[in-house]
């Protein structure tokens, strides 16, 4: 069974009288521990099949199924677990809360599935020593840099140790050699812990970090290539 | 399986953040319950003040004085003669069904003198029925009796006031004091009375027999001359008829035509006072329900604030639910947020209630009453509003999509 499977997916926004239709018929299926770009032009519907991936939105038609759950049938709690436990996001605008901790947003998701505090405590500060930031957890997003946000993200996004994750531009805010540290972060998770990971971005070299590049273009899939990796 | 310790300190955190506006928010909770708790203490004492004045008292009584009354007061010159006696007081015990009791009472002031203190006080000569009537104990002694009455005995009872002026720690039974110069024995010591209505001290007095103040101390007009007639009646539904009666007795009495006005007025002191009291009570009500108004408008506040916070923090709300915040997470974060603005301004409102209580009473010398229940209420009452005026914004947030929280800019 596929991690993910993505049938035949649309997505329609209705905008007044017009219909835009963002995603137009998109089958993708994605194994796990697979490293997957998603490349495309600007308004090629990319963030908008990431979104669908990662349950914060759903298909106007098609069926998502995530290791097999159809998502279809999903209340919006069920969805919110399974964002939870199942997905981890990394957004190009970090979206960590401010005034917060960097300790305290690592431990944001397991707020709510009810881990006890110490607990909680060991992963976070687990989760940040593994992305490289042991002694930051103190600080605030406004005391860090980009690169070091995106990180704190990334540790967010492991703490639940979901098998997935998804990474809308990642690197966009950041400038080359931090997007290199993040994308060889994302590349050791995916070989050492078997994380599968799908991520979006406009640029190739970031893309050559991958084993797979899927293409969008006017909201269908153009292109689904494996890299050429030796 | 909310995990509430974590959303009450992550309440609690958004409220230190904004701490300016969560203390104005705050503001009108605690300016309500505050305004509630003090209106309410305000009220009680003086209801309470009135109650025991009513007590000290006693109940059921009606006072009869001479002169005429004109529309609720007492109508001077004519009147200021005396037209009460001895007989008459006898008449309306024997004669008014309505009555149990009745006590003639003819007072002076005078000046009293034991070993080398003097003191100057009411004196009041009337008979044992009086202390029945007045609800008045004795703390030492014994009373006098209708023989001491009768026999004009130079007895007499003394006021706690007049006790600690003249004999200090020493007991005064059985002493001797001199009233305007004439030996008089002590046989006991009054009961501690308190203030009556108008703030008159009731202790400063001595009783003697009403006799002895006729003819001994103060001297009559006419053989028999009262000043005051005070009648106990047997209930409180006979009050009415006791009245009507004394009044057609008291006119058939003294010879008074149906055209002529009456020579003496009956005053209803319990159906007074009751009324004071009555009055006081629907003060209460009322003071606690404008202060109840403040308290609704300061939940409208939270509410208001609410609002915004939500708005302001939707993206706060996406990236939260984009991790795994359900319904209820939501929900309760902000409804724990308003529940924690309007109970905190509920406690720092009830400490100001009740210091203000406090000071009020202090500066004014009434007794306040700050009750656990007003207390109790008002902080129920402040809980209640968070919750109702928090519920709107929670759920509003709680229905966002979560898309659409993370893309709000
Ligand atoms: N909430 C929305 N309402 C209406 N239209 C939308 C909405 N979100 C996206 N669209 C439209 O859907 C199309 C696809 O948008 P999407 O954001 O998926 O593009 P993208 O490939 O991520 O582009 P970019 O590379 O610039 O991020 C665009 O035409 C966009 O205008
Ligand atoms: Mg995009």
């Amino acid at each position: 069974m596929s991690l993910i499977q993505a049938q035949n997916i649309t997505r329609i926004y209705s905008l007044g009288d017009v219909e835009l239709r963002a995603l137009g018929g998109v089958t993708v299926t994605i194994d796990r521990g697979e490293f997957v770009a998603v490349m495309g032009p600007s308004g090629s519907g990319k963030s908008t099949f990431m979104n669908i991936l990662g349950c914060l939105d759903k298909p106007t038609e098609g069926r998502y199924l995530v290791e097999g759950i159809d998502i279809g049938g999903l209340s919006r709690d069920d969805l919110a677990e399974i964002r939870n436990n199942k997905l981890g996001f990394v957004f190009q605008g970090f979206n960590l809360l401010s005034r917060t901790s960097a300790l305290e947003n690592v431990e944001l998701p397991m707020l709510y599935n009810g881990h006890a505090a110490r607990e909680r405590h060991d992963r976070a500060r687990e989760a940040l020593r593994s992305v490289g930031l042991a002694g930051r957890e103190d600080h605030h997003p406004n005391q860090l840099s980009g690169g070091q946000q995106q990180r704190v993200a990334i540790a967010r996004a492991l703490v639940n140790r979901a098998p997935i994750i998804l990474a809308d531009e990642p690197t966009g805010n950041l400038d080359t050699k931090t997007s290199r540290e993040i994308m060889e972060l994302l590349v050791r998770l995916n070989s050492d812990s078997g994380i599968t990971i799908i991520l979006v971005t406009h640029e190739h070299d970031i893309a050559a970090y991958s084993r797979r590049i899927i293409r969008f273009k006017d909201g269908v899939v153009v292109s689904d290539e494996l890299t050429q990796k030796d | 399986m909310v995990n509430i310790p974590s959303t009450i300190r992550i309440a609690f955190r958004a409220l230190r953040v904004n701490k300016m506006r969560s203390g104005l928010t705050m503001l009108g909770i605690i300016i309500g319950v505050a305004a509630v708790i003090a209106m309410v203490a305000v009220g009680a004492g003086a209801s309470s003040k009135i109650a025991e004045q009513i007590s000290s008292m006693g109940s059921n009584l009606l006072i009869i004085l001479p002169g005429a009354t004109t529309s609720g007061g007492v109508r001077m010159g004519a009147g200021t003669q005396p037209t009460l006696t001895m007989g008459d007081a006898e008449a309306i015990m024997r004669e008014c069904p309505a009555v149990e009791a009745v006590a003639p009472t003819h007072n002076g002031v005078a000046q009293v003198v034991y070993s080398h203190m003097n003191w100057s006080t009411g004196v009041v000569g009337t008979t044992p029925s009086y202390l029945y009537i007045r609800e008045w104990q004795l703390a030492g002694g014994r009373t006098f009796t209708a023989q001491d009455v009768k026999s004009a005995t130079k007895a007499a009872l003394v006021g706690r006031t007049v006790v600690e002026n003249l004999f200090g720690d020493e007991d005064p039974v059985g002493k001797v004091i001199r009233i305007q110069n004439l030996p008089f024995t002590v046989l006991g010591v009054l009961a501690e009375k308190g203030q009556d209505a108008r703030g008159h001290d009731q202790d400063d007095t001595i009783m003697i027999p009403i006799t002895t103040a006729q003819k001994k101390l103060f001297g009559v007009q006419f053989p028999g001359m009262v000043r005051i007639i005070t009648v106990k009646a047997k209930s409180i539904q006979d009050l009415a008829a006791a009245e009507r009666q004394i009044t057609e007795l008291l006119k058939q009495r003294h010879r008074i035509g149906p055209k002529q006005d009456n020579d003496f007025t009956v005053r209803n002191l319990t159906q007074f006072m009751q009324a004071r009291e009555e009055s006081s009570k629907v003060m209460t009500l009322l003071l606690g329900a404008i202060a109840s108004v403040s308290l609704l408008v300061g939940g409208i506040g939270i509410m208001n604030i609410m609002l915004v916070s939500v708005t302001e923090r939707t993206r706060e709300i996406g990236i939260r639910m984009a991790i795994g915040a359900k319904t209820w997470d939501i929900r309760l974060q902000f409804l724990i947020e308003a529940l924690a603005l309007s109970l905190l301004g509920g406690i720092i409102g009830i400490v100001i209630g009740v210091s203000a209580s406090t000071i009020i009473s202090r500066a004014s010398g009434w007794p306040v009453i700050v009750s656990p229940l007003s207390v109790l209420l008002a902080f129920g009452f402040s809980g209640i509003v968070g919750m109702f005026f928090g519920f709107y914004p929670a759920y509003k947030a709680s229905l966002l999509n979560p898309i659409d929280a993370l893309r709000y800019e």
